[in-house]
């Protein structure tokens, strides 16, 4: 995966409005976080392989961090966080954030194929 | 000496990091070692340091991992086909029927898994509550010894002492050859204990503190 960039992200996100998509879309801070810091909590979660349609997609952000808005007939999908993303296998599309560790902590995934589970 | 150890733990990287010196130790005296890996550690959050999987290219790189680590320890590998982090969400007695399966074909005389409710991860705890179910399944004379690895901060306190502590320091290199397989996890982990850039040394010396000793409950029917 490599640094977003706007342009290139904002199009492909394009691409997908009005499709009938799969989505995975996840934070996590680990499953350890409660036992390595008897204060932090365990918060998680994902969605793998929600099939949804959006009819307006954007990104929007500092250059450090975006935030990714999907607008479904009646809600919404919405990740924050995002710093890097990648297209795999052609055609899906991964965001992903990653702390100064390389560990992920949030993930937006959008193909017209479904992810593999 | 035993005749034929099966160790049963959820992630690519639980056996190196748990019992990599315990494994060492009987293969050393040619005892044969049975590895069964729950899952392919799809939904970690351990991508590399600096970056190189992601969420979708994770499971085909940790198990290239896990088939190393496997070399590197010399122990024949099967893996389960279960998913990360839904192990818990699996039928009990289906995964305990499934496990039961596998051991009662191999007839190891030791069984080594997590201890249920000690194992931190709920997968751990999932898979280490089915390894357990699958041996109590058996006829009683037909039962392996069960070691059961407690990883709580808690543990010794609500448990007591563990009956099987290993010390493993002597030949701690092949243990940290293994867990330097898992590319994808081992940084991560490492990078917790040790916040800053110590020289490799003192890396190594941290690892033997937390590492040195692999130690389990002798678990009774």
């Amino acid at each position: 995966m490599k640094p977003i960039e706007l342009d290139k992200v904002q199009e492909k996100l394009e691409s997908f409005i009005d499709k009938d998509v799969y989505v995975h879309l996840e934070t996590t801070n680990g499953a350890y976080a409660s036992h390595v810091n008897a204060k932090a909590y365990n918060v998680g979660v994902y969605i793998r392989n929600a099939k949804v349609r959006f009819n307006q997609a954007k990104i929007v952000g500092d250059g450090k961090s975006y935030r990714a808005g999907l607008k479904m007939e009646i809600g919404w999908i919405y990740a924050e966080g995002l710093t890097d993303w990648e297209i795999f296998e052609g055609e899906k599309l991964l965001m992903a954030g990653h702390d100064r560790e390389g560990r992920l902590m949030v993930a937006l995934q959008i193909s017209e194929t479904p992810f593999n589970y | 000496m035993e005749k034929h150890v099966v160790v049963i733990y959820p992630h690519p990287d639980d056996e190196s990091f748990g019992a990599a010196g315990t494994i060492a130790k009987f293969r050393e005296q040619g005892v044969p070692v049975t590895y069964l890996c729950g899952t392919l550690g799809e939904m970690g959050r351990n991508m590399g340091n600096p970056t190189f999987a992601n969420r979708e290219t994770l499971p085909e790189i940790r198990k290239k991992e896990l088939i190393e680590a496997c070399k590197v320890l010399d122990m024949e590998l099967v893996m389960l086909g279960y998913r990360d982090k839904t192990l818990e969400y699996e039928d009990r007695n289906e995964v305990a029927v499934h496990l039961k399966g596998i051991i009662e074909e191999i007839e190891p005389s030791l069984v080594i898994t997590h201890y249920p409710e000690h194992g931190v991860h709920p997968d751990h705890n999932a898979l280490g509550a089915a390894a357990v179910e699958a041996v109590r399944l058996m006829e009683p004379e037909k039962r392996p010894t069960v070691w059961a690895q407690a990883i709580t901060n808690t543990h010794i306190e609500e448990l007591g002492k563990p009956e099987v502590i290993n010390d493993v320091r002597d030949n701690f290199d092949k243990k940290m050859d293994a867990i330097l397989c898992h590319q994808s996890q081992a940084n991560g982990v490492i990078r917790s204990w040790n916040q800053s850039e110590g020289l490799d040394n003192d890396l190594k010396e941290e690892a033997k503190k937390r590492l040195g000793y692999e130690s389990f409950y002798i678990w009774k029917y």
